[in-house]
């Protein structure tokens, strides 16, 4: 059964063309979506990412629990509000999901997790809970919209009430302001400023009206994707599974190896990486014209690698990808598009920083 | 949605032909495809001199979402090719029937014609494709 968030019908009423996205019917985009992209490139835009799911996680042993279940360390979120990314491993150093914890006080920590990995998650996270005494609840009864862009900030300041305005705009970047009737995080998937705001699931809609009268430009799933990709983040499945580890997905830098901490995964990481990891992930730009895809060949001087996202880029006009290659200087790359071998470059992500090209 | 001109017949897979008055064939796809395939940001046209074979792939259109084959109504050499589609794709989501028609063929078998589905067949095969 397809399952719809509390904003369906304002979606539809907006007049957004829907798509099923991990069994959630979701706006793909509401008219254009390189509009909605520059939107929030340019101004705010704002999505409803209500489908993602919001985990509650409770008891004294929480933060030991959480060191032990994620790759990298809660013990750095010193600060009440304090947000972390993070992968969540098997054994073999796959990556189960990527997410965010958010740090709330010593026995409460929120996580937030993909919409498309919910049941498989919830599993993994409560068949170790136990061992720690902590409770998962997961809170289904909230939804999220997150609002972005260079003006998202003021512009949401402007609809929520004085006092938290005020708190919410003297956040540092990846702080969030908890509460159970307001919770707003300067966090994203953009590579804009902004906030991701969650509210109980009877408060969204008019939330989401207040924003949209407010100036904010409503955007779909199509704009997420390539803003995400523009600023370098993956995408679960596409760009990571549980047959990756986290070096092989540009990850590295989230993993926390540098003390004495025991995690699920550890041992298998610090083995590939003391054996040598075969294979890196790395950012692609194609000057000729046409759209990299998913799953396209990439040749390169030590053999076939793919393309894993790629999309165009609104904001560089070219297209854009991730590709996992076999490691080592790849020398000349090309793409196999419909046969044809397309001259590409390898470069630094992210492709874009705060609307500004950086890899054009 | 935008009304389909009458003059049109189309394939199911979303190209639709018009035959123009010296007995070439324009071709392009459906207002109904594009909206379904959001922006579009490439256009791979064929050459002028190509051979179009009636039912397969003479384009591509490719929008920010997914690449698309564009297959030919009718068959016959490709005579004119709508260059200005390489600088602006956009045209398609913007004028479907008119300014972002893709390529003209002259026509080797009329006859090929009458396979094809008109304004009202093929309207009614989007409005069933939405329930």
């Amino acid at each position: 059964m397809t399952r719809k968030t509390v904003l369906n019908d304002t979606h539809r009423a907006l007049g957004a063309r829907m798509v099923d996205f991990g069994g959630w019917d979701m706006p793909l985009n509401y008219g254009s979506q390189i509009e909605e992209h520059h939107a929030v490139r340019r101004d705010a835009g704002m999505f409803d990412v209500s489908h993602m799911t919001v985990v509650d996680l409770a008891g004294p042993r929480t933060r030991e629990f959480l060191r032990f279940l994620f790759a990298n360390d809660v013990g750095k979120l010193k600060k009440p509000g304090k947000a972390l990314y993070s992968c969540m491993l098997n054994e073999q150093g796959g990556v189960i999901d990527d997410l965010i914890v958010y740090f709330i006080d010593e026995s409460h920590f929120r996580t937030v997790v993909n919409a498309s990995t919910r049941e498989k998650d919830l599993a993994w996270i409560n068949r170790h809970a136990g061992h720690f005494g902590v409770s998962v609840r997961e809170r289904s009864d909230l939804a999220m919209i997150a609002v972005q862009g260079p003006q998202a900030r003021t512009k949401a300041a402007s609809v929520l009430p004085v006092e938290a305005a005020g708190a919410a705009l003297k956040l540092g970047k990846f702080v969030a302001l908890p509460g159970e009737e307001l919770f707003i995080a300067r966090t994203g998937y953009t590579g804009e400023d902004g906030f991701e705001i969650i509210v109980p699931e009877t408060a969204a809609v008019d939330l989401w009206n207040k924003l949209l009268a407010a100036g904010v430009t409503p955007a779909g799933l199509g704009a997420r994707d390539t803003l995400r990709l523009e600023a370098g983040m993956n995408l679960y499945g596409q760009d990571m599974d549980e047959t990756i580890t986290p070096w092989e997905a540009g990850l590295g830098w989230t993993v926390a190896l540098d003390e004495e901490r025991d995690f699920i995964g550890r041992a298998a990481l610090q083995a590939q990486r003391d054996g040598g990891v075969g294979r890196a992930m790395v950012g692609i730009v194609m000057d000729e014209k046409g759209v990299l895809r998913h799953g396209q060949a990439v040749l390169t001087d030590h053999g076939q690698g793919e393309i894993l996202s790629g999309t165009f880029s609104p904001t560089l006009g070219k297209a854009i990808a991730f590709a996992r290659v076999p490691a080592g200087e790849p020398g000349s790359v090309r793409v196999d598009i419909r046969g044809r071998e397309v001259p590409v470059r390898v470069v630094k992500v992210p492709f874009v920083r705060e609307g500004q090209a950086v890899s054009a | 949605m935008k009304e389909i001109p009458g003059d049109l017949n189309f394939l199911k897979s979303h190209e639709w032909v018009r035959v123009e008055d010296n007995g070439t064939a324009t071709v392009g796809i459906s207002d109904h495809a594009q909206g379904l395939l959001g922006d579009l940001v490439y256009v791979e046209l064929p050459n002028v001199g190509d051979t179009a074979q009636a039912g397969t792939a003479a384009a591509v259109v490719e929008s920010v979402k997914a690449a698309s084959d564009v297959y030919s109504p009718v068959s016959g050499e490709i005579v004119a090719v709508n260059e200005s589609l390489s600088d602006r794709p956009e045209t398609i989501n913007e004028d479907a029937y008119g300014d972002g028609w893709i390529f003209v063929v002259k026509l080797s078998d009329r006859a090929e014609l009458e396979e094809l589905l008109d304004a009202d067949a093929y309207a009614e095969l989007i409005e069933n494709e939405d329930d």
